[in-house]
């Protein structure tokens, strides 16, 4: 192993650790959750192998609970997760030369949180990089869901929604940084923010819609401010 | 519905598809450059709704330790660039004031 290789995997799993730390119990809520809304063992944990996708795998829950049909089930979570296209379209100009082998695998990793490390370290996506963030992150979710299913009343509520708001703080601490570079990413994170609050106060578009919609007007509008002034690279 | 696996593969497919796509056919596009800087600009907007999305769809009474937990840790990576410290620090905030209120 070269010593570069060796840099970036310490790098990511550093990054990673954030991830651990709010996924585990997240995904452990998941696991208690799906427990008692009915499903097998095998049923949750294959859920968080095969979807991990947070947010659908708990409206999954709800809709089964809900009594609503698979066909529905299976159209409100491509909605919900139909963001992730742009996410991902956003990292994947980003990725090294060394990744382009193991893109179906990169791609199966994109998740909200992933993407915002990744794509807040852009010039450092290497592959050991972005196979050791990917992976602690799948690994958390998925032990947490096993762990939240066989012993998850073991954790304190308060607690519990604390570390799943640490997600947020995740999201703060990647975000904020930025303004120091440039006035614009402030500027762009106020408008985005206030056409998304805008979006879920009318109430006019379901779950899903209302992030994509508000992702493509912020960047647009993005484009339209700052698109004459800017140089490519930053 | 008694067996969900059907669901849950169906699930992954339709989540899987809109994560790799984009990867496999983007990487291999000439883009212009208003198309580079819409995808440069996602990263900013989408972590924002998300913040937003987060306080907004949380609990009325939880949400003082949500918005205090999430500046904090903003405020701390602001100053100090230190993520994992950054976090631990607002999830304490949060807890502490969800659990004092």
């Amino acid at each position: 192993m070269t010593t570069d290789t060796k840099l970036h995997i310490k790098e990511g799993f550093l990054l990673g650790i954030p991830l651990v730390l709010g996924y585990f119990p997240i995904a452990m809520a998941f696991g208690l959750m799906s427990k008692n809304t009915g499903l097998s063992f095998t049923e949750t944990w294959f859920s968080s192998l095969f979807v991990y996708a947070g947010a659908s795998q708990f409206m999954f829950l709800d809709l089964i609970r809900a009594d609503v049909s698979a066909g529905g089930i299976i159209l409100a979570t491509f909605l919900l997760n139909l963001r992730h296209l742009m996410m991902s379209a956003s990292v994947s100009v980003n990725l090294k030369k060394s990744c382009e082998k193991y893109l179906p695998l990169i791609g199966f990793g994109i998740t909200d949180e992933s993407f915002s490390v990744l794509s807040f370290n852009k010039e450092k996506l290497h592959l050991p990089f972005v196979l050791v963030i990917i992976s602690m992150a799948y690994l958390a979710w998925v032990a947490g869901t096993i762990m939240g299913y066989l012993v998850g009343e073991i954790i304190p509520p308060t607690l519990q929604t604390s570390l799943s708001l640490g997600l947020y703080a995740l999201f703060a601490a990647l975000l904020f940084p930025s303004f120091k570079v440039s006035n614009k990413f402030l500027i762009l994170s106020i408008i985005s923010g206030i056409i998304y609050a805008s979006i879920y106060y009318m109430g006019i578009l379901t779950a899903g819609w209302d992030i994509i919609v508000a992702i493509l007007i912020g960047s647009m509008v993005g484009v339209i401010i700052f698109g004459k002034e800017e140089d490519l690279d930053e | 519905m008694n067996n969900y696996i059907p669901v849950i593969i169906g699930m992954a497919l339709v989540t899987y598809l809109p994560r790799y796509l984009p990867m496999r056919f983007l990487r291999n596009i000439k883009l212009s450059k208003r198309a580079m800087l819409f995808l440069q600009y996602i990263p900013y907007t989408s972590l924002s709704i998300l913040i937003v999305r987060g306080i907004l769809s949380t609990e009325l009474s939880l949400m003082p330790g949500a918005i205090a937990g999430i500046s904090v840790a903003g405020l701390v990576a602001y100053w100090k660039s230190n993520l994992v410290l950054s976090v631990f620090l607002g999830i304490i905030v949060s807890f502490v004031i969800i659990s004092f209120s």
